[in-house]
């Protein structure tokens, strides 16, 4: 199957007018989420210098990634502040592992399941307020202040990726604000993105992990990210949708 | 023939009572709202699986619900038959409130409804759910504006018909938006289909004209006022066809997933395997809520049968809220498949059927919502002229029920 192209970039209406909001001093707010706890919101100074000519992405070697190995999911949840709670039902989870079993031939497989960052996503489409977003740079945010927990952004996203945060919140991290009564996603973790890093799940990956995950600039041809998806094939889950997502998998 | 009179319902115990009795539902419901606001959704019983629960289907079957009830309005001023005028004031009544308790049910549940104002003032046009929230806050006041239309005097009959006119419109494309709410997600196999929003206009033609003579005949009885036997029995047969217009439209929506390899899944899972969903879709709406219905009324003694019109309306009302289980909770509890033709499993409930079971707040929320719907109307109806007082088969326009 014909895969969409990586960097395809539309620039539309909607991003235009976000783009003039992000760059407004609007956007710097800051908001008290708990009491004593005041933290800079998503889509701050940092987004506003988001670079719309970069997009942000990973390719993840289905291969390399064992099914006993949780590395990934355990560094996004330490640093972003989501838990197990022991209500899996509603416990919130950014990033999951999903095992895969193919009872034709019998191959098991696991990968990591996260936001896909898409580039037309279903979740900023279907969101009646705009809270959810895509920044320049491809990734796909929801802002804490405008979203009404409507919940309509999980039915529509095609990856399971979002959660609704269903309790109160302890121990909140300043870095990233979550909160109760709306919707949340893995971020790519666009604090650390924005200073030069790479997201947590990726540096675990690489360090007790098996090294399956890469993170780079997709439109950045010398990157090593690029370099491998022209070389080696890949695939997007759910591509007969269409919706170019900015995570890849090869060996899937 | 005499002039139809409109009265307000007396100052009568029964009327107090029942309005007392509502009164009591919908405080119930903000308890349970304040209660949820507070703890967080955790204590219902929605997740992050079943995302959309019973107050969904509750406000949905409101919205859906109010639409149609106009019907009998616009029957009378857009479509010219003067015999339905006389309850038209009443249709119009219930469509707001029906709109009212079904708005109130969603605004509630949401997670943060405290920013109602952010829904209000920020706006994806992207979204149909953002087009929803104009359409049904317009449709209050384009109704509003078709029932002082209606009651005002000396009203042109060309601009009541206008009113209805543009308010009939408006319901089309209300009824519309609600069923794009789902034919437009294209992630889950049992939505994505363009047929919902014509199958939506179907269904609330059926349940508003349903809701519509229960609380007609019922009204009627508690305040010993007569409703034509004749009418009533034509409102009867005409449901009788909206239900079968319901159940052609659900044929050719399970027909054509049927017919597609990818969705077949999800159609063994409905109409075979799901326990709760399979028994609601042929027990609950295609048994007691259709074909039951029809065959009582399309009774040759319905006219005679008052009984047979209230147990068809009532199981045509339980039908569609036992529809719109299958499609909102159904829909969800069945997985996306993502990787077709692999077996998947995760922490987060992939590839397996997600349980439901509402908690008492949802169960409260949503019959608030049905509460606040017969409060509004009972206000209505208690302090405005809204119902005639000599609604007798003489003093009905035949001419104009046929047809």
């Amino acid at each position: 199957m014909k895969l969409p192209m990586l960097n395809t970039k539309k620039v539309d209406p909607v991003d235009i007018g976000r783009r003039q909001f992000l760059r407004s001093g609007a956007a710097a707010v800051t908001v008290t989420l708990a009491p004593g706890v005041t933290i800079m919101a998503y889509g701050g100074a940092a987004a506003a210098g988001a670079n719309p000519a970069t997009r942000w992405g990973l390719l993840i070697d289905v291969n390399k990634c064992a099914s006993d190995c949780n590395a990934c999911v355990t560094a996004c949840s330490t640093e972003n502040g989501w838990e197990d709670t022991g209500n899996p039902e509603t416990d919130p989870q950014w990033i999951r592992k999903i095992d895969l079993h193919n009872p034709e031939t019998g191959l098991d497989q696991s990968l990591p399941m996260m936001c896909q960052h898409c580039e037309d996503p279903p979740c900023v489409d279907v969101c009646p307020t705009g809270a959810s977003f895509k920044r320049p740079d491809g990734i796909v945010l929801v802002d804490k202040h405008t979203c009404i927990g409507c919940r309509y952004c999980i039915m529509a996203c095609p990856y399971k990726a979002r959660s609704f945060v269903h309790a109160p919140l302890t121990g909140q991290k300043a870095h990233a604000p979550r909160g109760q009564g709306t919707v949340e996603s893995c971020t790519m973790c666009v604090h650390r993105v924005d200073e030069g890093g790479q997201p947590a799940c990726v540096e675990a990956c690489g360090t007790t992990g098996n090294g399956a995950m890469l993170f780079g600039n997709l439109n950045d041809p010398e990157s090593e990210i690029a370099q491998r998806l022209a070389t080696y094939a890949s695939s997007a889950v759910r591509a007969d949708l269409n919706l170019n997502p900015g995570v890849r998998y090869t060996n899937l | 023939m005499e002039r139809i009179v409109y009265r307000e319902l007396k100052s009568t115990p029964q009327v107090w009572g029942m309005l007392a009795l509502l009164a009591g539902f919908i405080g119930a419901a903000a308890a349970s709202v304040l209660y949820v606001e507070h703890h967080g959704h955790i204590v219902t019983g929605m997740t992050n699986q079943i995302v959309w629960g019973l107050p969904h289907v509750f406000a949905i079957f409101l919205i859906v619900a109010a639409s149609g009830a106009l019907n009998v309005s616009s029957i009378g001023s857009v479509f010219g038959k003067t015999a339905y005028k006389p309850v038209a004031r009443l249709s119009s009544l219930l469509a707001m409130a029906l709109l009212m308790g079904g708005l109130a049910v969603l605004v509630l549940d949401l997670g943060r409804p405290d920013r109602l104002i952010v829904a209000m003032t920020k706006y994806n046009f992207r979204s149909i759910f953002a087009w929803n929230v104009l359409l049904y806050t317009g449709f209050l006041a384009v109704v509003g504006v078709y029932l002082y239309a209606q009651m005002a005097r000396g009203v042109h009959s060309f601009a009541l018909r206008t009113a209805g006119t543009v308010a009939f419109l408006w319901r089309l494309a209300l009824t519309t938006g609600t069923g794009s709410i789902f034919g437009w997600l294209v992630a889950r196999p049992g939505y994505d289909a363009a047929i919902m929003a014509p199958m939506f206009i179907a269904m609330s033609f059926a349940f508003g004209l349903a809701f519509f003579l229960i609380v007609m005949t019922w009204t009627c009885r508690m305040t010993t006022r007569v409703f034509s036997p004749e009418l009533r029995t034509r409102q009867a047969r005409l449901l009788g066809v909206f239900v079968a217009v319901v159940v052609y439209f659900t044929i050719i929506q399970h027909l054509s997933n049927i017919y597609v390899a990818e969705h077949t899944g999800y159609e063994r899972f409905i109409l075979l395997e799901g326990g709760l969903y399979t028994w609601l879709f042929w027990g609950a709406q295609i048994g007691l809520g259709s074909i039951v219905p029809m065959i009582l009324l399309f009774h040759p003694k319905l006219d005679t049968k008052f009984g047979y019109v209230i147990l068809a309306a009532l199981l045509v009302v339980l039908g569609g809220f036992a529809q719109l289980y299958v499609i909102i909770v159904g829909g969800q509890a069945y997985p996306m498949d993502m990787f077709p033709g692999l077996e998947v499993s995760s922490s987060f409930y992939d590839g397996v059927v997600s349980q439901y079971s509402p908690s008492i707040y949802e169960w409260a929320l949503g019959i608030g919502g049905v509460a606040l719907t017969l409060f509004v109307t009972g206000l209505g109806m208690k302090f405005l002229r809204i119902l005639p007082d000599n609604l007798t088969d003489e003093n009905i326009d035949p001419s104009t029920l046929a047809g």
